[in-house]
């Protein structure tokens, strides 16, 4: 993937750039203004998460052809502590942080596809995606 | 970046101008529940249509306003939360309930005048009770 777009995340207005950006390679990749907006949430809750709980980490976005389909990819990576019980993180009102809870689960239901991988003491990745038609 | 707040007889306007860093949102509920005390504001209207993203931090800092300001005697009325922003906000499953909500400004103004005429018609201790 050349056209990769790498946004570190290490403060709150990182995490702003990164829905931007995310907004912006929505945009190219032919997305829907509405698209472009639950894409660019998605990564506002992601990122957010990293600053709570990793402090730092970064945000890759993509675009890729599979078939008659086009998506945007988001790659989430950190070092932070991991989670412990990825299950219950993607439970809804579940928080260890007193936040809403509604991160991860919140960014699931965004987007089409999500995954997360965590190492409890060596960080978390999340992989998600957005996908549209192509010619339709 | 700061939020302006316009006052406007005995409200208040935070008019959000660009997207907004959690630090942001948290300095603009400060800065709105001081003011509300400071002049004596019955109402606080928060113009969002500038926002690109409403997530669960935006939404929870602005039911807080909401929930302090009356807290503090101030009515709060959102406005122009955008239909894409209003989607991805259902999608992500919040829903600002228990905030009022209005379509614009004007909508908002509406809004809060109608609430303080009824809320004079209710008010205790006024003249004509003796």
């Amino acid at each position: 993937m050349a056209d990769e777009v790498l946004v570190p995340i290490t403060c709150d207005l990182d995490v702003v750039t990164a829905r931007q950006k995310g907004r912006e390679v929505a945009a190219g990749a032919g997305f829907s203004s509405g698209d472009q907006t639950v894409i660019a949430a998605a990564i506002s809750e992601i990122a957010r998460n990293i600053i709570m709980y990793a402090k730092r980490g970064e945000i890759a976005l993509s675009v890729v052809t599979n078939g008659d389909r086009q998506g945007v990819v988001v790659v989430a990576r950190d070092q932070g502590p991991g989670i412990r019980d990825v299950e219950r993180a993607l439970q809804d009102g579940h928080s260890t942080s007193g936040g809403l809870g509604l991160g991860l689960p919140g960014a699931r239901r965004l987007m089409d596809d999500f995954d997360v991988a965590s190492a409890v003491g060596k960080g978390t990745v999340v992989i998600m995606s957005k996908w549209r038609r192509l010619h339709a | 970046m700061e939020v302006p707040i316009l006052k406007q007889g005995h409200y208040l306007i935070a008019s959000i101008q660009s997207a907004l860093t959690d630090a942001d949102l948290s300095q603009l509920r400060e800065a709105l529940i001081e003011r509300v005390g400071r002049f004596r504001a019955r109402g606080v209207i928060v113009d969002v249509t500038a926002l690109d993203v409403m997530d669960s931090f935006a939404v929870r800092t602005l039911r807080d306003i909401a929930h302090m300001a009356r807290l503090r005697g101030a009515e709060t009325v959102i406005v122009g939360i955008q239909p894409e922003v209003a989607f991805a906000m259902v999608q992500l499953g919040l829903t600002l309930k228990g905030v009022s909500t209005a379509l614009d400004l004007e909508e908002g103004l509406a809004f809060l005048n109608q609430q303080e005429r009824l809320g004079d018609r209710r008010a205790p201790g006024r003249m004509d009770r003796g």
